[in-house]
């Protein structure tokens, strides 16, 4: 049906919303970086001087470097452990609904809960190597997350524990729509179990490795609680990402610019991974 | 031929697409067995949260994480949800829980109903641009808040909602259009168009069609939106650290200065303690319908 004038007036609301505090907000931070803003926002322009002070911050570098590490091991292992946890959950067990549900768990808490509770176990003081060291192994030492070199691998550890179930989930919702004749038939040719995986379900599995590809990236660009709450980027700068770069930049240290700069960078990295997805997602739906 | 059908007869409960036999012993106790251990791991955050926050302070200190209390107390919970030390005053955590209720109740009930509006809209009329605003809708769900995060403040700052709960509500509500307006409107493209269309050659109205055809019928995506809006809203904490003050902390971010900025002593059973409150809305929420938190975790993460 047409529409008429109610339903676009109710719409309206929404629309504007979205196209002032999204769009509009975005073209205005994009407008700030290009200023002399520090403290307050200001519009004189500046041309490209905050992108190139930016790219020149050891404090951003660190940042980007970190996200790389964190953003690969990441991505590898919530995807390789949540297949994994998926095809174990497929083998038509008992207690299925549990199992699934235990791991999907973390899911459901905030970062700053399973960053508080990841930082007191981590921590050598009081977590797991003061256990084993109060259980009688002495030699146990386990201080990653007081090590500015281990550091960045404590948050991976506690983002995968967050997010495995999240993609066990989604493979386990792919797994579900296999075709099964194929798989019978390779079972009749005596195929064992782990080959018609390896040959048959995973390569089906295409568009679930792209859904977990890009919600796993973009959440990885996006973190940004998990690191506050467990080692508040530290120690030092060693686990600083791109978010609490922005952060710093614009609320503390008072270089707003800079601190825009940032966020525009962090909005392209999201958009060249996003856009591509959701452009397809949205052909495959106009085409039936 | 034969060996499918002794598979499919041995496991007639079975809807994975392939599996170990299950009539097979040992890899079938590997199986369970990893499944167990990967569970400990799983639950074992969550275990060390609740038992260490029955403890006495010394008892963290000289004991290990993985025993259960010798002296069981209730002291750090009373201690985290009354008289810990979080803003000037050693209030608790008690306040930044009403914050948080007081922000999350509104924000939800009327992205949920913008949600359901615009879900109707868009899949019941035609108009220009409708194709370009929904994907506009839905990469706002992708974006990176920080991209709006000073010209945010400096609007609440106008409207004179800085540092206010309200003003939290707010940026929930616009943030959460996106969200909202995807369930609803997947869910009303596949709903059969002729009981609308049937319903309107009787007359009904364009909010008849709403409120008799649609929202009736819509028990399941509202739980989902709602389930999915509160923990997210909950779990927030970029926007709140940015647009409160100590007046209006939402429980995160109160939760956040209890454990990062305590000089002095740590008191670890109080910090989980207070963890475990931050958590037990969502948890509860995901306890009694998991279902329909996977649902919305799906339709999050497969658009279209």
């Amino acid at each position: 049906m047409r529409a008429g004038f109610l339903p676009k007036l109710l719409i309206s609301p929404s629309a504007l919303l979205v196209l002032v505090c999204v769009y509009g907000y975005i073209m205005f931070t994009v407008y700030l970086s290009f200023t002399t803003s520090t403290m307050m926002p200001s519009y004189d322009l500046a041309g490209s001087s905050s992108y190139k002070r930016l790219l020149g911050l050891e404090n951003w570098q660190v940042s980007l470097v970190n996200l790389g590490t964190f953003a690969l091991l990441y991505i590898a292992i919530a995807g390789a452990l949540g297949l994994a946890l998926a095809i174990l959950i497929d083998q038509k067990i008992r207690a299925e609904s549990a199992f699934r549900s235990i791991f999907l768990y973390p899911m459901a808490l905030s970062l700053i809960v399973t960053g508080t509770a990841w930082k007191w176990l981590l921590d050598p003081g009081v977590g797991l190597e003061h256990t084993l060291h109060s259980l009688g192994w002495e030699a146990f030492s386990f201080g990653w997350i007081k090590n500015s070199d281990m550091a960045i691998y404590c948050v991976v550890i506690a983002a995968v524990w967050q997010t495995t179930g999240f993609v066990m989930a989604m493979f386990l919702a792919g797994l579900r729509g296999v075709d099964t004749e194929q798989i019978n038939a390779a079972r009749v040719d005596g195929a064992k179990t782990w080959q018609i995986y390896l040959r048959i379900i995973i390569p089906q599995l295409g568009p679930v490795f792209v859904s977990a590809f890009v919600i796993l990236a973009h959440m990885a660009i996006k973190s940004y609680d998990l690191v506050v709450a467990l080692t508040n980027g530290g120690p030092g700068r060693s686990t600083w990402l791109p978010s609490v770069f922005m952060y710093q930049y614009t609320f503390t240290r008072n270089e707003m610019a800079v601190g825009a700069a940032s966020s525009v960078l962090m909005l392209l990295a999201i958009g060249l991974i996003v856009l591509p997805y959701l452009m397809s997602e949205m052909r495959k739906v106009k085409n039936g | 031929m034969a060996d499918a059908q002794a598979t499919a007869k041995a496991a007639p409960h079975a809807h994975g697409a392939a599996g170990i036999a299950p009539s097979f012993g040992i890899a079938r106790l590997a199986l369970y067995a990893l499944l167990v251990v990967l569970a400990f791991l799983f639950l074992m955050p969550v275990y060390v949260m609740v038992v260490n926050s029955l403890k006495p302070l010394d008892e963290i200190r000289s004991g290990n994480l993985m025993a259960l209390p010798q002296a069981w107390t209730f002291e750090p919970w009373l201690t985290a949800w009354s008289t810990a030390q979080i803003g000037v005053q050693p209030t608790g955590l008690r306040p930044y829980f009403i914050n948080s209720f007081l922000m999350v109740v509104p924000a939800v009930a009327i992205s949920t109903l913008i949600g359901a509006l615009n879900g109707y809209v868009l899949t019941q009329f035609r108009f220009r641009g409708a194709h370009l605003l929904f994907a506009a809708m839905l990469f706002s769900v992708f974006i990176p808040f920080q991209i709006v995060l000073i010209p945010m403040a400096k609007t609440l700052g106008i409207l004179g909602l800085a540092g206010t709960v309200k003003g939290l509500v707010l940026v929930h509500v616009v943030y959460g259009i996106g969200f909202s307006t995807l369930f609803f409107r997947n869910y009303y493209a596949a709903f059969p168009n002729e009981l609308v269309r049937s319903a309107r050659m009787d007359g009904a109205s364009f909010f008849g069609v709403l409120t008799r055809i649609l929202l009736p019928n819509s028990a399941p995506i509202i739980v989902v939106t709602v389930i999915w809006q509160f923990t997210n809203i909950w779990n927030d904490f970029l926007f709140g650290v940015s647009f409160s003050d100590f007046s209006s902390f939402p429980l995160t971010v109160a939760l956040n200065n209890l454990v990062n900025s305590s000089t002095g002593v740590k008191e670890y059973n109080v910090h989980f303690a207070g963890a475990f409150i931050a958590a037990l809305p969502t948890l509860l929420v995901y306890l009694l319908s998991g279902k329909y938190f996977v649902r919305g975790l799906m339709a999050g993460s497969v658009k279209g």
